[in-house]
């Protein structure tokens, strides 16, 4: 096994609101090895997607971010911008959730993949456009001479999220962050688009940081789970070891009765849980998810617990 | 300058609408400043018989061209010796007269319109084909023709300003009755079987109330300047009586003479015009902060 | 495509239609003999009977109607009841100024509108942002004519910087002409600088929350193109309708930036022609001013579909 390429140790994030300060995420830590896909699963509103912003200087000036996040050796935390765009597209690439409105709708989908070969690699007009021919086939873009010259309207959501993919993939990236790749698009349209993530992956690769709360999706592609609840790390494990033994009763409460899951992508989603992730000006000592925990005990609403043999809690499961 | 999705950011809960619009309007000092403005003005207008140093149309010829600071005559006088100050009072009153006279005429005839336009599918491109034709005449044409039919005056000068903004007021009135139309409340009621007039009535005007006050305010001060613009032109109110933009036309004549004469009358147009639009801008911003942070 | 522009075209028909019809009652509508108004100052029986005849006074209002409209289609507006002069040439010799003074204030307001506009979305919460919105409310606060007259007051007979008045045509003489034009320009420009400084800020920062520029900051290109490139292509789309709207607006500051700076336009044919009660004139200023409006807003509408992809190929497909 290679080392890290992406190391993330305790990243917060807090966003500066007009009722006061708010924390979404809360001293997390990752690692990715190279060629490692690490899925990243909880409720809206965990942080999982603030986190993923945040790894490449993403969030808006409202946040603010503390902590490290190493690529490769590079600190990326507080780099100055100029490193961190050099960076963007090449080293680190992202797909969004909503291929729907992530093109822009004025430029072609093939200027529009053109762009990054440009600026990265400094290709001339016709050989970026020629790559962008390459790439679109590579992500299964059928007739992709004619759709490179295509408005991002003319192609249906699943061709779009594959242009994104193209997008991302063409500066051959060492990390590669989805977030909620296949959420917004249909059911039969997302087993090609995890297709076409599974094939890269193999042929490039590249590392994958997958944020969904699809746990199809999980089971489908990912080596390793990192569980977000409330803006913390609660639980991580390799992907059999946690659909198997989950430790935290919240991983235990999301899995629920789906002993299956993962069998067909799309068709499990997380279990509904009693109660509503909560909404932090400030993480409290205490484990965030006691109120909703049904393994409570005294010292959860009194100690925060930290993340130790892969979970965070102070009554795991099977103990 | 970075982007994300904020949608996974929760929001805090909403207290008391209109207690937080009246907040954040007080948080801010530029809107207080431009209320203080507007109610020195409309006191100014409203007691301007009583408060004004000198009759408005009284000639002096003895005192023409008399600086501002000249004992009487704080603002100076024009070429006929008339006090400054006290015909800018006056022009006030002209300015404020047309202004709400203007606006309410678009609204009364607008604010129906809008609502019906935004309600009724089938009457909708009949009202569109409405705004298109009103919008081809821009005010000052329909100032004109309004002034070759009917003579100048104040009231004809008003009658044009809000002939010409009813289309504004459709506009608005209609996007935000197709927005209301769409919600839940609403949808709940015609379920009930309540009828057109009671759901428009009941539930879409007082809903669309907050932008129909916030194009109001925005309005007022754009028909003041024209009101200014037609008496500067002659085609709204007639010598002697004062409004500000026939104290322009006048000082045009004797500007380098007396300067002050053509420059204080500007500078009150546009100390009413600037407090209105901000107390618009900021009680667009306290009603709807996300619009205006985006 | 096709059906989208026939549309179009369709309404503005119907547009210019009623504007024309509420024009020829509008003529109707003038108090007392229209015959009386139309002959001005020469009211003597013959001459009275001479206009009836000439514009056929006596007959149904629908064949009035017919010789009205096709008359003015082909090119024949009357004459003027002071000097006599046919309208379209008075027109004619009108229009070029007041074009070109809209031309340039338009120049003037789209570059510091757009400039002022793109500055107040980047510089969120900066001062440069707090300076470009205090400038545009003040833009929309000053009375454009009471600007022109403090600029020939202090720029012109104070300093003699411009020419306070007059016009030379630009083939005679270009310099003197661009000389006579930059002072009235800038003042008609201001306004309406405001206004698209106001719109481009709004659309921009529209533009720059959504998904396609964070798309666009991922993939690490550089400020300049995020926002010149991918922002500003999709905002311009937007400013570009508004500006068509604000042309009335343009046309009625049009005529007082020319009454101040005694150009010979559109406007000073306008305010001379209602205070000599020329009807004439008048009818044909109100009838041209609608179908400009009318015609170039559907030109700005095709323009845009021309602009955004969207609109261009839904139509084909």
């Amino acid at each position: 096994m290679t080392g890290s390429v992406l190391e993330v140790k305790d990243l917060s994030v807090t966003f500066r609101t007009e009722d006061g300060p708010l924390s979404a995420v809360d001293r997390v830590s990752l690692q990715v090895t190279d060629g490692e896909v690490l899925a990243i699963v909880g409720e809206s509103g965990c942080g999982k997607s603030v986190t993923a912003m945040s790894l490449a200087g993403l969030l808006p000036r409202t946040a603010t971010v503390e902590g490290s996040v190493m690529l490769d050796g590079v600190e990326l935390i507080g780099a100055d911008k100029r490193t961190l765009r050099s960076i963007r597209g090449r080293e680190v690439a992202y797909i969004f959730q909503e291929p729907m409105t992530s093109l822009n709708p004025v430029f072609t989908v093939g200027y529009q993949i053109s762009e990054v070969l440009r600026v990265h690699n400094g290709l001339s007009r016709q050989a970026a456009r020629k790559r962008a021919v390459e790439l679109l086939k590579l992500v299964g873009i059928p007739s992709a001479e004619r759709r490179v010259g295509d408005y991002p309207h003319q192609l249906s959501g699943g061709m779009r999220q594959r242009v994104m993919i193209a997008m991302a993939v063409a500066c051959d990236p060492k990390v590669l962050i989805a977030d909620e790749p296949t959420t917004a698009l249909d059911v039969t349209i997302q087993a090609g688009i995890l297709d076409v993530l599974r094939a890269l992956r193999e042929r490039l690769g590249t590392s994958v940081v997958l944020i969904t709360h699809d746990l199809g999706v999980v089971a489908d592609l990912a080596d390793r789970v990192a569980v977000m609840y409330a803006g913390r790390v609660v639980e991580t494990a390799e992907v059999h070891e946690l659909f198997a033994r989950p430790q935290h009763p919240y991983t235990a409460g999301l899995l629920g009765a789906s002993p299956s899951a993962g069998r067909h992508a799309g068709t499990h989603r997380l279990n509904e849980i009693p109660g509503l992730v909560p909404v932090l000006a400030q993480q409290p000592d205490a484990c965030t998810f006691a109120d909703r925990c049904p393994r409570a005990i005294d010292i959860c609403t009194t100690k925060q617990p930290v993340l130790a043999a892969g979970v965070a809690c102070w009554n795991p499961e099977g103990r | 300058m970075a982007v994300a999705d904020l949608s996974t950011i929760p929001s805090a809960p909403v207290t008391s609408r209109g207690r937080k619009v009246v907040r954040r309007m007080l948080r801010n000092p530029l809107a207080i400043a431009g209320i203080v403005v507007l109610a020195i003005a409309t006191a100014a207008a409203v007691f301007a018989p009583w408060l004004s140093p000198h009759e408005p149309t009284l000639t002096h010829l003895d005192r023409a061209f008399a600086p501002p600071g000249t004992a009487g005559h704080v603002l100076g006088s024009d070429d006929l010796g008339r006090d400054v100050l006290s015909r800018i009072m006056f022009g006030l009153r002209a300015s404020l007269h047309v202004g709400l006279l203007a606006v309410a005429t678009s609204l009364v005839v607008g604010v129906p319109l809008g609502l019906m336009a935004g309600y009724f599918r089938a009457i909708d491109a009949l009202i569109s084909r409405f705004t298109d034709l009103v919008l081809a005449f821009p005010f000052l044409i329909l100032a004109v023709g309004l002034a070759a039919i009917r003579g100048a005056s104040l009231g004809n000068a008003a009658i044009a300003i809000g002939i010409a903004q009813i289309p504004g007021v459709i506009r608005i009135v209609r996007s935000e009755t197709l927005r209301l139309k769409s919600l839940d409340f609403v949808a709940a009621a015609i379920v009930d079987g309540a009828g057109d007039a009671w759901v428009l009535g009941r539930h879409i005007l007082p809903n669309a109330a907050s932008v129909i006050i916030v194009q109001a305010t925005v309005a007022i001060p754009a028909a003041i300047l024209g009101e200014a613009v037609l008496s500067f032109l002659g085609l709204g109110i007639q010598p002697p009586a004062p409004s500000l933009g026939t104290m322009l036309s006048d000082a045009q004549q004797f500007a380098s003479r007396a300067p002050w004469a053509a420059v204080m009358p500007g500078v009150a147009i546009m100390l009413l015009t600037l407090a209105f639009n901000i107390v618009g801008d900021s009680l667009r911003d306290a009603l709807d902060p996300k619009a205006s942070r985006r | 495509m096709k059906r989208y522009l026939l549309g179009r075209l369709w309404q503005s028909l119907v547009t210019l239609l009623l504007a024309t019809i509420v024009v020829f009652l509008g003529v109707r509508a003038l108090p007392g003999d229209p015959a009386l108004a139309l002959a001005g100052e020469d009211r003597d029986p013959e001459s009275l009977r001479a206009i009836r005849e000439q514009y056929g006074l006596d007959d149904s209002l629908l064949v009035q109607f017919w010789q009205f409209v096709s008359h003015a289609a082909r090119g024949d507006l009357g004459s003027s009841i002071r000097t006599g002069e046919s309208v379209v040439s008075m027109l004619s010799s009108a229009l070029p100024v007041t074009i070109e003074l809209s031309a340039l204030a338009i120049l003037v307001a789209a570059v510091l509108g757009v400039g002022a506009g793109v500055i107040a979305a980047v510089r969120r919460g900066r001062p440069a942002e707090w300076a470009a919105n205090a400038l545009a409310l003040l833009g929309l606060s000053v009375p454009n004519f009471w600007l022109g007259l403090m600029a020939i007051l202090y720029l012109s007979v104070a300093l003699g910087l411009f020419p306070a008045s007059g016009f030379v045509p630009f083939f005679s003489d270009p310099i003197g002409n661009l000389h006579h034009l930059v002072l009235p320009a800038l003042i008609l420009g201001t306004g309406l600088a405001a206004v698209i400084m106001r719109q481009t800020r709004s659309s921009m920062l529209d533009a720059l929350s959504a998904d396609y520029i964070r798309t666009a900051e991922a993939k690490g290109l550089p400020p300049r193109a995020v926002i010149g490139r991918h922002a500003l292509r999709n905002s311009l789309i937007v400013v570009i309708t508004i500006v068509g709207l604000q042309l009335g607006a343009l046309i009625s500051g049009a005529v007082v930036t020319e009454r101040i700076f005694a150009l010979p336009g559109f406007g000073k044919l306008t305010v001379d022609a209602v205070f000599q009660r020329d009807y004439p004139v008048i009818q044909a200023v109100v009838l041209v001013t609608a179908t400009a409006y009318i015609v170039i807003n559907l030109l700005v509408d095709l323009l845009y579909s021309v602009i955004d992809p969207r609109i261009r190929v839904r139509g084909e497909a």
